[in-house]
Parts: C-alpha cells; sequence; structure tokens
C-alpha cells in the first residue's frame, strides 16, 4: 500500500488546500442584496421552479405556470418596454430530494430567481443564508403591495421568519376528521358527528369496532408517514392540550411535557386497543394504505388535510384513480379537531387545527430582483390566483379569491371559514425538521406498544440532542 | 448457436484475478514493447478522469468529516471544525453501531453467502442442462440484474404489498405484512434476487476456463459431478471466488435499494448503513456525520477486503507448499 | 467456444452408473430450477401484467386487456424525451468508461507499474465514498466550479470517474488472461506496437469491453440521483428521474403513468444487452483457453 498511500496523501493534501482556500461553507460576505439592481433593464431573464412538473406530480400547477403565469407577465413587462424571457425549471420529485437540489442551487446562487418552497423550511434556508427577507431583497415595492390586504396576517406567518416576510404565500391548509357516514350509520352514530373531546373520538371508535372489518380510526403516526405523523396527528392533537410545539418567546421547544405524554397517552388509546391499525403506521406504504382503506369504507375516522378531500377521495376516478369515491359527497362527512376537553387547546380554544403550505420566495443573488418580485407578486395576483383554482380548487392564500372560488365546495369553504380561524401553523425555527423526526420516532414507538412515559423519555433525549438541551422544556 | 447460451455470456473476469498480488510482480509482461512511458500515457486519461471526478470529491467528503457540516440552517453557513467529534460520536451512537451490525448481516447473507453460492450452483448447472431451461432460467436471472433500479423497487412493492400484493395472492396469506415481519429476510432475499447474475456470469465463465482435459481425466477415472466439481473445478476457480466476493461485498455495502422496500423499518430494524448515511446527511442535514460515517463504511470495506486477501494468500500459500 | 458446447453431450452420456440414484438427483435438480424460475419471474409479473390492466394497482391480475394506459403514456410529454436523455447520458458513460478502462487496464496488466494493484483497491474503495450520498455536495460544488452544471457532459464525467476503477479492475483481469504467447508471435513477425494492439489485442479484449460496457449502462441507466442534481433544466432529466414523478403531492403513485413507463423504460437497457451480447458474447473464451 506504499504508493497508493503515498498518493492519496498527495492528492488528500492537495484537495485539503483548495477546500480551505474556501469552496465549503457559503461565502456569506454579508453584502448588502441590492434591490436597485438592473431595475430598469430592458431584456430580463427570469427562471421559476417548483416542484411541479408537466405531466407529473402538481401537473395542474405546472400547466399554470407554463401556459398562465408566464405568457401573462410577459405580455405585461412588454407593455412596459420591457422584453422578458421566463422559463420554468420543474421537477417531480420526493420534497426532500427537490429541497436538496434546491439549497445546493441556493448555496452556489445557480438556481431559479423565483421557487416554490414549504413554509416549513423557511427555518433553515433562512438560517443558513440562503434566503433574506423582502425588505433587504426587494425593498419598498414589497412592502407597498396591494396583495397584502387580502391575506391574512396568520397565512403571512408562515412564510415570516424571526418577525420578517421571505416571500408570499401560494396557499394554505386545514386539518379535520373525516369520517364514513355510512359507517357511523351502522353504529349507530349521527351524521353530524362533531366531537367535543378526544374522548368522544375513542368513544366513536369503540362504537365501530363492533362493526366487522373496519378500522375505527386512523390517526398518523410513526416514521413512515414522514411528516404526515406530526402535521396530521401529533401536532392537532398536542394544540388541544394547550401549549404550542416551540414558544417563541423562552425559544424552548416541548419536551416530555404533560401535553406531550396526554398525546402519547391518546395514541396509545387508539392503537392499544384495536383502535387503529398499527401495520399501517408501520408499513412504507401505509399513508397510500389508509387512503386506499378509507375509500373503500374501511375506516371510521381519519385524521387528514384538505389535500385527502380534493386529490385523494375526489369523485373523479381520472383525477383521484384508485381511491377515488364517486359517492365522496354523500359518504364522507368531516368535524372540527377537538381539544382534549373542552376549552383546554391552545388559546383556551374549544377546537384546533394546524395548517401549512408553500409559497414563493426569491433567490437573493437574482440578478433582477424587481422584476423578480414583479413576477412573484404577479403569481399571487388575484387574477392568477384565480386562475391556479380554476386548475386546481384548493384554499388560496387570498381571501378574495377564495371568496369568490370555494363556495361550490362545502369542505374547502368549512376549512376556510371555521377551521382557519382557529389553526396553528408549525414552527418555522431551523430545527423544526429534526424535532418532527423525533416526534414520528415517539408515536411509532407508542404503536408498537413502548409505554408513553418510555417514548416520551426517548423523545425527550433525542430533542436534547438535536436543539440542545437548554432549548427543550419539560422532562 | 442460440445467443442465449450462458457460456456466451462474457464474464468479466477471466482468470488469475490478484487484487493485491503478494510477493515480487510476475515477470515483466510488456510484450507489445509498450514501454513504461507508453504505459504511463495509457492509464493517464483514466487517471485524470478518476483523479478529478473521483479522488478529488472523495477526499472532500471525507474533510467534510471533520467539520460540523450541514447543507441548511446556521451550521451550514458556518460550518465549524470537529476533528474526530463526528467519530466519537458515531462509535457511541448505538444506532451506528446496530447498524453497522445489520449491514454486516445483509452483506453476509445476500451477497458473500447468497449470491456467490447461487451464482455458482447455476453457472455449474448450466453446464450440463437442456438449453431451453437454461436459456429461460438465464434471461430471467438477467432481468433481475438489467432493470433499472427504481422499476425494480416498484417491482418489489407490487410483489409483497400487504393488501394486493402477489406473494399474498399466491400463498393465501391475506394482509401478511412482509416487509413490517421481517425486513432484514426481505431485503437479503431481494438482494440475492437482484444481483445472483454477475455472479452467475463470473463464474459461468470462470468454469470455462477449467481445462476440458482435466475434467475427461476426472470423468474417466470415475468421478461423480460433485467430485469434479471439488477436485478439479474448485481449485481452479478459487481466484475467481476471491474477486467475485471483492466485488459484490463492496457494492452490498453501498446499496441503497433496500431503502425503497423497507425504508429502513420498522424500528429501524433494516436500516443498514446507506440507509443511515441517506437519513442522517440528506433528511436529517448532517452532512458532516453522514461523510463521517461514510468513511467509516470504506474502512470496514478495507478490513473485509485485507482479510479476503490474506485467506487467499494462505491458500495460495498451503497450495505452494503442498 | 467448443468447450461449453461439447461439454453437454459429453457429460450426460456419463452418467450411466445407479440410475434410479440418477432419477432421484435428477428430479431433485429439477424441483429445484422450478422453485428458481418461479423466484426469479414472480417479481417480473407485475412489469408484464400491469401495463395493460385496465385498473392498474399493486395487484398484477389478467382481468382484461387494455392499451389505453399505454396510449396515456406516449401522451406524456416527459416519456420521449426523457428514454432520449437516458441514451445520451448511458451511451455516452459506457463508451468512455470503456474507451478509458481498456488503455489502462491494457497497460496496467502488461507493463510493470509499482503499486498498480494497491492503487486500483484504494481507488474502488474510494468510488463507493462517491457514489454515496454524502458526496454529492462535494460533487455539486465542484461541478459548479468548473461551470458543467446542467449540462449533460458534467453527468457523463461524475458517473464515468465513479465506475471506472471497477472498470479497469474487471478489464484488467480480462486482460491478465490473455495467453501473452499471442502478442508474442505477432511480434516475431515483426508487428509494431500499435499494429499488434489494434489487430491482436483490440479483437481478443473486445468481448471484455463489451460486458464492461454494459455493466456501465446499466449503471448509469438506473442511476437518479447524480442526474437529478446535477441537471437542473427538466428536458435534460434521464427516465430514472422521470419514473419518479408519477406521483401526487401526497405521494400517491399513478399506477397507470408508472407501470407502462417502468416497460418502456425497461426495454431499451435490455435490447441493448441482447444486442451486445449477440455481438460479442461468443467471441470469449473460444480457443483461448484450454
Amino acid at each position: 500500500m506504499r504508493l497508493s498511500r503515498r498518493a492519496v496523501l498527495l492528492t488528500s493534501g492537495t484537495a485539503v488546500s483548495l477546500v480551505l482556500t474556501g469552496c465549503v461553507g457559503a461565502k456569506d460576505s454579508g453584502a448588502k442584496a441590492n434591490p436597485s439592481a438592473n431595475a430598469s433593464a430592458k431584456d430580463v431573464t427570469l427562471v421559476i421552479s417548483a416542484n411541479d412538473v408537466a405531466g407529473g406530480k402538481n401537473a395542474a400547477e405546472a400547466a399554470w405556470i407554463t401556459d398562465s403565469v408566464i405568457p401573462g407577465f410577459v405580455a405585461a413587462q412588454k407593455a412596459k418596454g420591457v422584453t422578458a424571457k421566463v422559463t420554468f425549471n420543474g421537477s417531480g420529485v420526493e420534497d426532500e430530494q427537490y429541497k436538496t437540489k434546491l439549497e445546493l442551487n441556493l448555496k452556489t446562487g445557480s438556481g431559479a430567481d423565483v421557487f416554490a418552497a414549504d413554509g416549513i423550511w423557511l427555518g433553515e434556508l433562512a438560517s443558513a443564508g440562503y434566503v433574506k427577507p423582502l425588505d433587504d431583497v426587494v425593498g419598498a415595492p414589497a412592502k407597498s403591495w396591494d396583495g397584502w390586504q387580502q391575506i391574512s396576517k396568520a397565512v403571512q406567518q408562515n412564510l415570516a421568519f424571526k418577525d420578517q416576510l421571505y416571500g408570499i404565500p401560494n396557499g394554505t391548509d386545514g386539518r379535520v376528521l373525516y369520517f364514513n357516514k355510512s359507517l357511523f350509520s351502522k353504529a349507530g352514530l349521527p351524521a353530524d358527528w362533531q366531537p367535543k373531546s378526544w374522548a368522544d373520538i375513542i368513544s366513536a371508535g369503540q362504537a365501530l369496532k363492533k362493526l366487522p372489518g373496519v378500522n375505527p380510526i386512523q390517526i398518523n403516526a410513526g416514521v413512515p408517514m414522514g411528516e404526515a405523523t406530526s402535521a396530521q396527528g401529533f401536532l392537532p392533537l398536542l394544540a388541544g392540550t394547550g401549549q404550542p410545539l416551540y414558544n417563541d418567546s423562552e425559544a424552548k421547544w416541548q419536551g416530555a411535557t404533560e401535553g406531550v405524554k396526554d398525546v402519547l397517552k391518546f395514541y396509545q388509546q387508539v392503537y392499544g386497543s384495536g383502535l387503529g391499525d398499527k401495520r399501517v403506521q408501520q408499513d412504507k406504504a401505509g399513508r397510500d394504505q389508509s387512503f386506499a382503506d378509507f375509500s373503500k369504507g374501511k375506516i371510521g375516522i381519519l385524521a387528514e388535510g384538505d389535500y385527502f378531500w380534493r386529490s385523494v377521495i375526489c369523485p373523479s376516478k381520472k383525477d383521484c384513480g384508485t381511491t377515488s369515491m364517486a359517492n365522496r359527497n354523500d359518504v364522507v362527512g368531516w368535524a372540527k379537531i377537538p381539544a382534549m376537553t373542552p376549552g383546554k387547546g391552545v388559546n383556551g380554544q374549544d377546537f384546533v387545527s394546524v395548517s401549512g403550505g408553500s409559497g414563493w420566495l426569491l433567490s437573493p443573488k437574482t440578478k433582477y430582483p424587481q422584476q423578480a418580485w414583479e413576477l412573484m407578486a404577479f403569481m399571487a395576483s388575484k387574477d392568477m390566483q384565480t386562475a391556479l383554482s380554476k386548475a386546481q380548487i384548493r384554499i388560496s392564500a387570498r381571501a378574495d379569491v377564495n371568496d369568490a372560488t370555494l363556495t361550490n365546495d362545502p369542505l374547502l369553504s368549512f376549512i376556510s371559514k371555521e377551521v382557519l380561524p382557529i389553526t396553528t401553523y408549525r414552527p418555522s425555527d431551523e430545527k423544526y425538521n429534526e424535532v418532527s423526526l423525533a416526534i414520528q420516532e415517539a408515536t411509532g414507538k407508542v404503536v408498537t406498544g413502548t409505554s408513553p412515559d418510555e417514548a416520551a423519555k426517548a423523545y425527550q433525549a433525542s430533542l436534547q440532542k438535536a436543539v440542545g438541551a437548554e432549548h427543550v422544556s419539560g422532562g | 448457436m442460440p445467443s442465449t447460451s450462458p457460456e456466451a455470456e462474457v464474464a468479466p473476469v477471466a482468470a488469475a484475478p490478484v487484487p493485491a498480488r503478494p510477493g515480487p510482480a510476475a515477470p515483466d509482461g510488456d510484450v507489445v514493447g509498450l514501454g513504461r512511458g507508453r504505459a504511463m500515457v495509457f492509464v493517464a486519461p483514466a487517471l485524470v478522469l478518476v483523479g478529478v471526478f473521483l479522488v478529488f470529491p472523495a477526499v472532500w467528503t471525507i474533510y467534510l468529516g471533520l467539520l460540523d457540516y450541514s447543507l441548511t440552517g446556521s451550521a451550514a453557513k458556518a460550518p465549524t471544525f470537529v476533528g474526530l467529534g463526528n467519530y466519537v460520536t458515531a462509535l457511541g451512537d448505538p444506532a451506528f453501531t446496530r447498524s453497522l451490525y445489520l449491514t454486516l448481516l445483509y452483506v453476509g447473507f445476500s451477497a458473500v453467502v447468497g449470491q456467490n453460492v447461487l451464482g455458482f450452483l447455476l453457472a455449474w448447472f448450466f453446464r450440463t442442462t437442456h438449453a431451453v431451461v437454461r436459456n429461460v432460467l438465464n434471461v430471467l436471472v438477467l432481468l433481475a440484474w438489467i432493470l433499472p433500479g427504481s422499476v425494480v423497487a416498484f417491482l418489489w412493492q407490487a410483489l409483497l404489498d400487504r393488501r394486493d400484493g402477489t406473494l399474498n395472492a399466491i400463498l393465501g396469506t391475506t394482509d401478511y405484512a412482509w416487509a413490517i415481519d421481517h425486513p432484514m429476510a426481505v431485503i437479503i432475499v431481494f438482494n440475492i434476487w437482484r444481483g445472483t447474475a454477475f455472479s452467475m456470469l463470473l463464474y459461468a465463465a470462470a468454469i470455462n476456463t477449467v481445462p476440458r482435459s482435466h475434467l475427461e481425466v476426472a470423468r474417466m477415472a470415475g468421478a461423480r459431478p460433485w467430485q469434479q466439481l471439488r477436485d478439479v473445478v474448485l481449485p481452479t476457480v478459487k481466484r475467481h471466488v476471491l474477486t467475485n466476493t471483492l466485488l459484490i461485498t463492496l457494492w452490498t455495502f453501498n446499496d441503497f435499494s433496500p431503502y425503497l422496500l423497507t425504508g429502513g423499518g420498522p424500528d429501524n430494524q433494516s436500516e443498514i448503513l446507506p440507509v443511515y448515511i441517506y437519513k442522517e446527511a440528506i433528511i436529517g442535514g448532517h452532512l458532516g456525520y453522514g461523510s463521517a460515517i461514510s468513511l467509516l463504511l470504506l474502512v470496514a470495506n478495507l478490513v473485509i477486503a485485507v482479510a479476503y486477501i490474506r485467506l487467499l494468500r494462505t491458500r495460495s500459500h498451503d497450495e505452494a507448499t503442498a | 467456444m467448443s468447450a461449453a458446447a461439447s461439454a453437454a453431450p459429453v457429460r450426460s452420456s456419463a452418467r450411466t452408473l445407479a440410475p434410479a440414484r440418477t432419477v432421484a438427483t435428477r428430479s431433485l435438480v429439477y424441483a429445484g430450477v422450478c422453485v428458481l424460475v418461479v423466484f426469479f419471474a414472480l417479481p417480473l409479473l407485475w412489469l408484464v401484467l400491469t401495463p395493460f390492466s385496465p385498473a392498474p394497482s399493486y395487484r398484477a391480475t389478467l382481468s382484461g386487456f387494455t392499451l389505453d394506459n399505454m396510449a396515456k403514456l406516449f401522451d406524456n410529454p416527459q416519456t420521449w424525451p426523457s428514454i432520449r436523455n437516458s441514451l445520451v447520458l448511458a451511451i455516452g458513460s459506457s463508451v468512455l468508461v470503456i474507451a478509458l478502462a481498456a488503455l489502462a487496464a491494457y497497460a496496467l496488466s502488461r507493463v510493470r507499474i509499482p503499486g498498480r494493484d494497491q492503487l486500483l483497491y484504494a481507488l474502488l474503495l474510494l468510488s463507493s465514498i462517491v457514489t454515496g450520498t454524502a458526496a454529492m455536495v462535494p460533487i455539486f460544488l465542484m461541478l459548479f466550479q468548473i461551470g458543467l452544471i446542467d449540462r449533460q457532459v458534467g453527468v457523463v464525467l461524475v458517473l464515468s470517474g465513479g465506475l471506472l476503477p471497477a472498470a479497469v479492475f474487471m478489464l484488467k483481469d480480462f486482460v491478465d488472461s490473455i495467453p501473452r504467447s499471442y502478442e508474442e508471435s505477432a511480434r516475431v513477425f515483426g508487428a509494431s506496437p500499435s499494429q499488434i494492439l489494434r489487430h491482436i489485442v483490440l479483437p481478443v479484449i473486445r468481448p471484455g469491453m463489451a460486458t464492461v460496457g454494459v455493466w456501465a449502462l446499466v449503471q448509469v441507466w438506473g442511476n437518479f440521483l447524480v442526474p437529478y442534481v446535477l441537471l437542473s433544466d427538466p428536458a435534460k432529466q434521464p427516465a430514472a428521474v422521470v419514473m419518479y414523478t408519477f406521483y401526487d403531492a401526497g405521494g400517491q403513485p399513478n399506477f397507470a403513468l408508472i407501470s407502462t413507463f417502468a416497460l418502456v423504460y425497461s426495454v431499451p437497457v435490455v435490447v441493448l444487452y441482447l444486442v451486445v451480447n449477440r455481438r460479442y458474447g461468443f467471441a470469449f473464451q473460444g480457443g483461448i483457453k484450454g
């Protein structure tokens, strides 16, 4: 090994010195972005990227970008005497992979000028210096945009980090409990079911358990469900115990607190007594299975976001494939998620929910900050958002658009009117991703039989490892 | 002659594969008169490409293993030098040691034993069997090897799916969750299915290098097939066994495809090292840590390779003295 | 080649002893073969049946036959460009790998260069780091610095770099097995080194090159992460990436597209394999040994 070792040493020496001369680490020179760069350019080139692709994932949004946004924007710029060339770089992969590539592009400044990102990524991106507040990148025009009046403060929060706005939300969502009305009537439960406490959910589950071949309750748990475990299961439940996951003013995450233990006990009640299907939580395709089971009338109660309603069990077989429910509007009911007991939810609420949503951000290294902002604002304009809703019905960030487009969809208008006012958003802190993973592990443990106390202890330990003991409360 | 004849499959290794030849090198074989200068010219293009696109990023990755490096969050802004900190963390983390143990199980059963033995048996069997049987089996084994990874992952999901899976349909085991109840067995069987073709091709060619006259002599002396195998074939193909085992061990160590079947679960029960690295580096964002584990993976490979080579060296020595 | 062809009749006629035992052994062997055929064929069923199923799902059934899924796939704007891109990347990489590996393998086999085996194995080990996920960041940053992001040539170079050590390793063993007497006799007859290389060495190692070429091609054909991360323009993405786009935002697979695409995506690599095998598969071994 003599020669090879020498060779390796030699190459590594060269490599390390090259690396040390400044390839690692974002070269954050601290230089302020220049909002007025190229502001009066006559030829503008912009790139949009999103995890949408024609003929694949989120095809409707991809088509909206290429068929409505780009031609519309180019025409609007032309009217001002500017020749704009806008291209769309779509992807259609898992979010983690999209995010990795996005970060690499942002790190080198080689990516798109305007890009889509999930609100829960903002903390990481901002802490890494990959994105900057609109105030810094765009300046006054972003502040005075008239669209903000249509976007509620709560929805704006989804793209805010440390009280500064980083982009424009593209939409939002909300979680509810879906239930199968025909199973409910067989079990002697009302068609207008609205549980007032967790105990009500459990007792409905016990009634449903008597039906053969039916899984009473599906509350997502475990690592294979990924973020769906946190957003659809653990976090709405935690909001029902009174305290948010992250306390901003104290900069502390909830560790093994009473609230967390209560939530884990609820999981134990569901999965420890046969009210839920353990296997579905462990299976890599578990969420798909839960969708399939619900669409076949095999699940009584299921906690999900509005995505489930519009893209999984929609009546159209063409859009929703094997999980479509032709009789959805008759068979599927929904209810707000109750707090543990009435009044115990965050802010003393009786009902709670969790919302999220993605938005459009701009690269601080864009050559054309003003024009990129104009493009973003154009995408979030009433006309464009209405066009998007037509292509694929969903809750827009804009109130004026929702008022016009959601009237025909009872669930989406229910969420926008009844759920969004009481909802909570996930913390935008950079550590959220890791905390969410700890949550998934803890719930998964309870499903497979670990006691809630023990799972809470393990959760506390992983949390301390991830964010540092000084940022964890409870235990 | 049918094109699918197994002997027609070109195997990558024909004879005397010695990854690290012990002792002095063989007498100069430069029969063409290339000379060392021209030889360097021949090697240079490959070396340059490998140097730039393999050695450089690999060394860079190893360097990242010394940093608290992340692609996101504040650690991405200012990575700090932690020296061997990542290695200390890894070696003290039960998740890592368990993952290493699972990797050894996976490599041992699926590659070193599974692919090796099945590949050899197939190659041996193909010598004498009927052409139709041989061709059918041969094509099936090869298909498993050349189909793209994402397609294969989907095929196995469809095979093992709890609700609609082909396996449950055939066995009548309704609702049986194979990947949850036997995650390690599933990924081991999967890798045998996926990778046996390589060993089969290699051994088919190796068996072909056994001089016909030797076999004939053995046969006329009344040796049964298994005796011919033991006394004539095995001694000749021994070196191929080493090359083959070395390569499939290395590849299986770095095989990420089990993730597509089990996701490392349930409860990390099938979290082999490449999956562990993916979870730490990409999902968790701890690139420095993931890089450090990559190097540990390399070291594990090196240790195993050295053990293999030692084994061969003693064997050759035995032969020489016998 | 004659070795294999003649082996079967010779050996079967040898089985004259203990007929009962032979029958038992044979039935055992054939039972084993049946098990193996089922084992290797079973997962493939889905690939053959589902693209033509009227209600494609994880279930592999023969419940009817339709070409609707195919029609959907052919209407999809991603299908053909992605296959073409895969061909560009896969053929580009395997040609590069074959050429460079053959040159290096020959020189390393025939000319004594100190430490060659150790160097080769060290590179083989390093290739395992580079093909892992953790190396993605250095690779991306490096390609960015040299201006190869969003260029297919960048992907070809990175993939070739990762494949070369194993390719040289395999080809060198192949060259090692070729008797030096071939080149020696040519030299005796006064052939120049370049003549020997072109007319003696090249034809003999061509099958080995073909094998390594197919191996490289298969590796590149299935690679997802490298092209996905290094190419920004969706029009340049290969089929391995497109295969992952047939899921909706919640991760639900679109079975009609996935099953048909899986089939269409698999066919070229199988055909290429068969072509190479038919063309070069025979020359190997024939007459060299024995």
